[in-house]
C-alpha cells in the first residue's frame, strides 16, 4: 500500500495533475478566508466593467492635490477621438470639406484635428447633412476646442440664488495619492450584473467542483453496486442488470438529463439536486466497466478457494474482488468527477442547471455571460476565466488519472 | 521411483468403498450452434482411500470434471453421488457442507491467494470451516504451526508475511498445510505441480502421499503427466475429449494400454539419455 502510493507520486504525469488540482482546491478554501465578501453582491451598477482598479472621482477631485511634471499617458484629445468620432471626422472632411481622402490619416490624431479645425467653421451650413447631424458636429468642435485648452477642469459649486460658482481648478498636472482615495480592484473586472469576477469565479469553482463530487460519487456508488452484482452473480441478476445498463447507455444520458432538470423543475433546483441528477444519469458505463473487470475476477482460484472456505457472496465481493478493481474504481470516479463538471457547465448553458441567486457555478457564470453578450461585445473576463479553468480542471482530473493508470497497469509506462 | 509402492493397505483388506461417483456427466458450454461438450457422459467410481490419477491433454476436459465435482459450476446432465448418497448443494448451507469434505489445491499457487490479506488468513478460514473459531488463540497458534511444519514451513516465519513474498513452491506447500488443517475426504488436485521446478515437486507429490496415509483421504489428481500419474495412483482413468477412454489400475493401463490415445500419451513421455524424434511427437 506504502509502496503503491510512493509509486503512484513517482508518476510525473499524476504528480502534474495532482499539484493543478491541489492549487485549485487551496484557493477555494484559502481565498474565502481572505475575502469575506459575499460572491454575488453587486457592486458594480452597470454590466461588464474591466479588470482594474477603480478610484472615487469625488475623493480625488476634493483631496489634496500634489504638482507632478511627468510626462502623461491620457490625453483629453485622444479621449475625445474615439473610433467612432474619428470616422464621422474623416466623412465630413471627405464629403462636405472636398479634402481628398488619401490626405486624412485617421490614426494621427493631432494630423486629424488641424485638418478639422482649417475645414470646419462653426458658423457655416454644410449641404447634405441634417439639422441633428450639424449640431452633433458643433457640439464635437466644441468638444475638440475644450480638449485642446490646458485649462484643466473646473470644479464649480452653485450658490444659494442657483449660480454657479468656481469652486477649484483642476490642472492637467495635478494628482492625488491613491491611498488618499477610496479604491477598488477588480481583477477580473465586473460580470453583467456588477459582480466581481475573481470572487464570483472562486465561489463558482467550489460549487462546481461540490456538484462534481457528488455526480461522481453516486455514479461510481451505483455503477459499482450493480457492476459487482451483475458481474459476480451472473444469470438471471446479470441480464437483467445488463438489460437495463444498455437501455441507459442507448439513450443518449445528455437527453435524459435534460428531461430530468426540466421536470424537476426551477424551484427545487439546487446544487445538490443537479449533482445527484448528473450521479443518476451517468452510472452506466462504470456498471458495465465494472461487471467486465469482475467476470474476468470471478473464475480466478483464489475465489473459488473463498468460496470452497465457505464465505458469503458479499464476502467474497468485499473481500476478494472488491479490492482487486479499487484502483480501476477510483480511477473511474475521478473520470466521474471530471464529467460531473463538464455536464453541470453543460446544463447550466442551456439554462437547466442549478435555478440559484445564493450561488455561483462555473456554468451559471458562462450561462450569464452568454446572455448579456460578454462574447459578442469583448468582455473576455466574464466567460474566459471560466472556460480556462473548466479546462484546467478537467485536464488536472484526467492527467491524474493517466497517471494512475500507468501506475496500475505496468504495460502503458513509457 | 515407478514403482507402486504407495498402494494403501487398507485397500487389500476390505472391499473398496465408493466415495465419489459419476453416473452420465456431461458439461456443455454455450447454446445453439455454439455448443462445447467438455466432459461427455462420464461414469465414474473413486473408491475411499484411493489415489486416482484423471490424465489428459489440455482440452481434454479434466478441469471441467474437477470443478463438477467440487460443485462450482452445474452439470449440464448426469449425477453426482456421494458417499453413495446423490449430491446435494442446492442451498448455501448444504454447499458448506459438502465443501468440508472436499478441497483443492489449484494449479497456479501464484493466484490461488488472494494478494490483499496475509498468510495467516488462509489457515484461520480453515479453522473457522471446521468450527474452531472460539478457540482458545495459543490452541489455535499450535494447530497452525504444526500444519506449517507438516510441510516443512515455519509459521512463526510465515504469520506475518504476504503470499506474494514466498515462493511457488513454498505457496503451494502452504496450500497443502490448509488440506491438513480442513482434513477433507476428498483431495482435488489440479495439476498442483505443473507450475513448479522439479525439486520442490517431488517434495509436494511426497507430501500428498504422507498427507493421504495421515488423514486417510482420497486424491483425486488431475495431470497431463502420464508418468506422474504412474508414479503416484491406484488408478487411472485416460481423458480424451471429455470421454474416459480407459481407465484400471496404474499398472495395467501403463504397461498394457489398450486405446490409442493412452499409447501415444505414453510414447509422449520424453525418456532422458533418448533423443527426442520430434517428428513422431508432433504427429
Amino acid at each position: 500500500m506504502k509502496n503503491t502510493i510512493k509509486q503512484v507520486f513517482h508518476s510525473g504525469k499524476f504528480l502534474f495533475g495532482f499539484i493543478i488540482f491541489m492549487l485549485i482546491l487551496l484557493t477555494v478554501i484559502i481565498y474565502p478566508i481572505f475575502v469575506t465578501a459575499d460572491p454575488l453582491a453587486m457592486l458594480g451598477q452597470g454590466n461588464f466593467f474591466k479588470p482594474g482598479t477603480y478610484a472615487s472621482i469625488e475623493e480625488s477631485a476634493l483631496s489634496k492635490s500634489y504638482t507632478l511634471q511627468i510626462p502623461k499617458e491620457f490625453s483629453k484629445l485622444e479621449a475625445v477621438l474615439d473610433i467612432e468620432t474619428r470616422a464621422e471626422i474623416q466623412q465630413f472632411l471627405i464629403n462636405q470639406a472636398g479634402v481628398a481622402e488619401s490626405e486624412i490619416d485617421v490614426t494621427d490624431a493631432e494630423g486629424l484635428v488641424s485638418l478639422w479645425k482649417a475645414n470646419y467653421d462653426q458658423n457655416t451650413k454644410y449641404a447634405g447633412l441634417t439639422t441633428a447631424k450639424r449640431k452633433a458636429l458643433k457640439r464635437l468642435d466644441n468638444e475638440i476646442t475644450a480638449a485642446m485648452k490646458d485649462s484643466g477642469v473646473i470644479i464649480a459649486e452653485k450658490d444659494e440664488e442657483g449660480n454657479l460658482k468656481q469652486s477649484k481648478v483642476i490642472k492637467d498636472t495635478d494628482y492625488v495619492n491613491i491611498k488618499d482615495v477610496t479604491t477598488k480592484t477588480f481583477v477580473l473586472g465586473t460580470d453583467n450584473f456588477g459582480r466581481d469576477v475573481l470572487t464570483e469565479l472562486v465561489a463558482a469553482t467550489k460549487s462546481s467542483l461540490k456538484i462534481g463530487l457528488l455526480a461522481g460519487l453516486i455514479a461510481t456508488a451505483i455503477g459499482l453496486l450493480l457492476g459487482l452484482l451483475a458481474g459476480y452473480m451472473g444469470g438471471l441478476a446479470d441480464n437483467i442488470i445488463i438489460f437495463i445498463t444498455n437501455l441507459f447507455t442507448v439513450i443518449p444520458s445528455f437527453v435524459i438529463l435534460i428531461l430530468i432538470s426540466y421536470s424537476v423543475g426551477d424551484s427545487a433546483r439546487g446544487i445538490a439536486m443537479v449533482g445527484i441528477i448528473i450521479g443518476i444519469t451517468s452510472w452506466p458505463w462504470t456498471t458495465r466497466s465494472v461487471r467486465s473487470q469482475v467476470i474476468s475476477l470471478r473464475n480466478r482460484d483464489h475465489v473459488n478457494l473463498s468460496k470452497l472456505s465457505g464465505h458469503s457472496m458479499f464476502r467474497i465481493i468485499f473481500t476478494d474482488i472488491l479490492p482487486y478493481i479499487a484502483s480501476y474504481v477510483v480511477m473511474a470516479m475521478i473520470l466521474q468527477i471530471s464529467s460531473g463538471i463538464l455536464a453541470e457547465a453543460q446544463l447550466s448553458m442551456i439554462g437547466l442547471g442549478p435555478a440559484t441567486t445564493k450561488t455561483a457555478t462555473l456554468g451559471l457564470m458562462m450561462q450569464w455571460a452568454m446572455q448579456y453578450s460578454a462574447h459578442l461585445n469583448g468582455s473576455w473576463w466574464a466567460y474566459f476565466p471560466v472556460v480556462i479553468l473548466i479546462a484546467l480542471i478537467s485536464f488536472s482530473l484526467n492527467l491524474m488519472n493517466t497517471g494512475l493508470d500507468q501506475v496500475f497497469n505496468p504495460q502503458l509506462r513509457d | 521411483m515407478a514403482t507402486n509402492q504407495n498402494q494403501s493397505p487398507k485397500q487389500n483388506s476390505t472391499e473398496p468403498k465408493p466415495c465419489l461417483s459419476g453416473r452420465g456427466l456431461t458439461k456443455v458450454f454455450g447454446v445453439g450452434k455454439v455448443q462445447t461438450v467438455a466432459v461427455d457422459h462420464v461414469d465414474f467410481d473413486f473408491n475411499e482411500g484411493e489415489i486416482i490419477s484423471i490424465v489428459g491433454e489440455s482440452g481434454s476436459g479434466k478441469t471441467t470434471l474437477s470443478k463438477m465435482l467440487l460443485g462450482l459450476i452445474s452439470t449440464t446432465e448426469g449425477t453426482i453421488e456421494y458417499q453413495g448418497k446423490p449430491r446435494d448443494i442446492s442451498t448455501n448451507a448444504k454447499k458448506k457442507e459438502y465443501w468440508k469434505n472436499i478441497q483443492p489445491i489449484f494449479q497456479d499457487p501464484f493466484s490461488s491467494y488472494n494478494i490483499f490479506y496475509k498468510i495467516d488468513a488462509v489457515l484461520d478460514d480453515c479453522l473457522n470451516m471446521r468450527g474452531f473459531k472460539n478457540l482458545p488463540e495459543e490452541q489455535k497458534i499450535q494447530m497452525k504451526t504444526e500444519a506449517c511444519s507438516f510441510v516443512n514451513l515455519k509459521y512463526a516465519e510465515l504469520t506475518n508475511k504476504y503470499p506474494f513474498e514466498l515462493s511457488g513452491g513454498q505457496m503451494q506447500r502452504l496450500m497443502i498445510a490448509r488440506i491438513f488443517l480442513l482434513k477433507p475426504k476428498i483431495l482435488m488436485a489440479d495439476e498442483p505441480t505443473s507450475m513448479i521446478d522439479a525439486c520442490s515437486r517431488a517434495t509436494i507429490l511426497d507430501m500428498l502421499l504422507k498427507l493421504r496415509d495421515e488423514i486417510n483421504m482420497t486424491i483425486i489428481f488431475i495431470t497431463h503427466d502420464i508418468g506422474l500419474a504412474y508414479y503416484i495412483s491406484d488408478k487411472v482413468y485416460i481423458m480424451e475429449h471429455g470421454k474416459f477412454v480407459e481407465s484400471g489400475s496404474a499398472e495395467d493401463v501403463i504397461i498394457n494400454p489398450q486405446a490409442d490415445y493412452t499409447k501415444r500419451l505414453i510414447s509422449d513421455v520424453p525418456k532422458i539419455y533418448e533423443k527426442w524424434d520430434l517428428d513422431t511427437v508432433a504427429n
